[in-house]
């Protein structure tokens, strides 16, 4: 089976890149050949300028990369501190203990077993296990799925610290919102093909416009009133949206009058209208056609 | 590697039920045989007689002799309490007397030796030579000198498959194996942790099962205590590449716990652990000197029961070393690291 094909990209150092789609679309396989821990049927990778080799080479760039898998089980006996000792000591250089668990803000939890931390404590250490080798490239696959609010703000905020200091990044998501706030660029993927590639700004721009009108109707879409819809001023795009209609509009202002006055004439009924700046789900939606969480 | 050692014996001391089964249950399980097999003296054997002419002054007879406890019982009941061991034999009155019993029951054969002479000497035998009873009480020659270092090796065989095997398939379902080698940390240091946290907890259970031995039933080691040692070091070596060499494909613990099963049930049978293995046919006995845990078993026991030197047991430690080096160097040619 094959996950990905021709995938072709480039990071750049001290970039944040973003992997995004849906579950399934062949990010953690991607990430996964870029860490080498999967082989690549073909095709070449090339990470901080060496090839994957195996042995002594291999361990060698090993030594600068920092990665958190999606789906690692920490040893749930172990305590935090010891943990981290545990992975320091893989490493030639590395960060001592109490410098690592201050960076992910865990020094409460130092003697705490893993098992009695939360999610997003669980995911910090996890990241912090990352870390600890004073990495010059950051891999981190899906790192905020499942936490809270909290917790996802308090991850992003580790990233952009180690950004800060000069490292490259390069991270999966399923959260558009999440992208669009850390990455300075992100490969849009779906069904293991890179489908939009570009900074967070340029993607939403290719869109055309710059806002949203979704709205439904109590009694459903009429088939004839898609075509006024189209020639309504500022529409550029038309799509079946959350049991109604998405519209992507360049000015908001003069797009939703005309549209509620054609709704008016008609005698049809609203039963939701919303509108926001376009995003990032926007244009997965755009470019697939489908909604990016119900995939 | 230190590292790793010490993360292994951290998360394995802090594991109450797994310090139970390697630590707690050899011992348990010391003490139970050790109290039923204890050496009492011969004690007194139950033999049934059916009933039937004659039966109660048969029993009358039978029950005069200070080995013996004669009961006389129906037909049915004799044959349940028979096939149930309540009693070792039965007697039928009649002529010819017949005496019911399992040939392959030990006691069975004692009570038929017992109950013939005591028929035989109540109508008028006679010993013709002069004979005397010498009881051998001495520490080394009891069932108890016998089991301590049969259980030793189980231990050892035991703890080394268990101890790794479960430790590893968890890491590699939790993914932790995969981690492991987003790492620059050396694979072979990774399997040679799991040889050296072994050999620490090895002397844990060497100096419980032994000392428990010694305090309780005065099992003593007539060897050196280094040869002792060097045996030990080398079994649980050898189990613990054993241990690699079967969690190294398995994905579930389920999977690894039929696995497990298959190696180690076999050698709990068939080396001696129990029982001599001198009881399977002869055809057997060259294999089952071959498995590990029977060279292993050997060699304690010639340390701790005669008092062997470690240049005379060349053969079996030659086995247990073979065993351990061909399951690590397998154990990492086909290791499944992710």
């Amino acid at each position: 089976m094959v996950a990905v094909a021709g995938l072709d990209l480039t990071v750049g150092a001290g970039e944040c890149f973003g992997l995004l789609g849906p579950n399934g679309a062949g990010k953690t396989t991607t990430i996964e050949i870029l860490e080498g821990l999967t082989p690549p049927d073909t095709g070449e990778v090339e990470i901080l300028g060496t090839p994957w080799r195996d042995g002594a080479a291999g361990r060698a760039l090993r030594e600068r990369l920092g990665i958190q898998l999606q789906e690692t089980q920490l040893a749930d006996k172990l305590t935090v501190s010891e943990v981290l000792a545990l992975f320091r000591s893989f490493y030639r250089q590395s960060h001592t203990v109490e410098e690592v668990l201050a960076l992910v803000e865990l020094e409460e939890k130092r003697k705490a077993r893993v098992v009695t931390l939360s999610g997003g404590q669980k995911q910090r250490l996890a990241v912090a296990c990352a870390l600890v080798s004073k990495p010059e490239l950051l891999f981190l696959d899906e790192p905020t799925t499942g936490l809270d609010p909290q917790s996802r703000r308090q991850l992003w905020e580790i990233i952009r610290r180690f950004r800060a200091a000069g490292g490259t990044v390069l991270l999966t998501t399923h959260y558009m919102e999440e992208a669009e706030r850390l990455c300075d660029r992100v490969a849009i993927m779906d069904h293991g093909k890179i489908i939009a590639l570009g900074t967070p700004r340029e993607l939403i721009a290719s869109l055309g416009a710059e806002h949203v009108i979704e709205f439904a109707l109590s009694e459903g879409i009429p088939d004839d009133l898609m075509d006024p819809i189209r020639g309504t001023g500022g529409v550029t795009a038309v799509r079946p949206g959350a049991g109604g209609l998405s519209l992507t509009v360049t000015e908001l202002h003069r797009t939703l009058p005309a549209l509620l006055g054609l709704l008016q004439q008609r005698r049809l009924e609203l039963s939701s209208l919303t509108t926001h700046h376009a995003t990032l789900d926007d244009v997965f939606v755009a470019l697939t056609g489908r909604q990016l969480r119900d995939t | 590697m230190y590292q790793l050692a010490v993360s292994r014996m951290r998360e394995f001391s802090r594991e109450p039920e797994a310090v139970f089964w390697v630590f707690g249950f050899p011992i348990v399980l010391a003490f139970a045989l050790g109290l039923a097999f204890r050496n009492t003296g011969p004690g007194k054997l139950q033999v049934g007689v059916v009933a039937g002419p004659g039966d109660s002054a048969l029993a009358v007879v039978l029950d005069s002799s200070p080995r013996l406890i004669a009961t006389v019982l129906d037909t049915a009941t004799a044959r349940v309490r028979l096939r149930t061991g309540r009693v070792a034999l039965l007697v039928v009155p009649g002529d010819p007397v017949v005496y019911r019993y399992d040939s392959t029951r030990t006691e069975s054969g004692l009570a038929r030796l017992q109950v013939d002479e005591v028929l035989q000497r109540s109508r008028g035998r006679k010993d013709l030579i002069a004979v005397r009873d010498d009881r051998e009480v001495a520490p080394g020659s009891r069932y108890i000198d016998f089991l301590i270092p049969g259980l030793l090796g189980m231990n050892l065989l035991g703890s080394g498959i268990w101890g790794v095997g479960f430790s590893v398939v968890q890491a590699r379902q939790r993914k932790l194996l995969k981690r492991y080698m987003a790492t620059p940390m050396r694979r072979s240091h990774y399997l040679l942790s799991f040889i050296l946290s072994r050999l620490v907890f090895l002397i844990v259970e060497v100096v419980a099962l032994v000392g428990f031995g010694w305090l309780l039933f005065g099992v003593a080691v007539r060897g050196s205590f280094a040869t002792l040692a060097a045996i030990t070091i080398l079994g649980s070596f050898a189990f613990a590449g054993l241990g690699l060499l079967v969690a190294s494909r398995a994905k579930t613990i389920e999977g690894v716990s039929g696995l497990m099963n298959l190696v180690m049930l076999p050698m709990w049978i068939l080396s001696g652990t129990f029982f001599s293995y001198a009881r399977f046919p002869n055809a057997m006995i060259p294999f089952v000197k071959a498995l590990p845990l029977t060279a292993l078993n050997d060699a304690l026991r010639a340390v701790m029961i005669d008092g062997a030197a470690i240049t005379s047991l060349g053969t079996p430690l030659a086995i247990v070393v073979a065993w351990g080096a061909v399951s690590f160097v397998i154990a990492l040619k086909i290791f499944r690291w992710r």
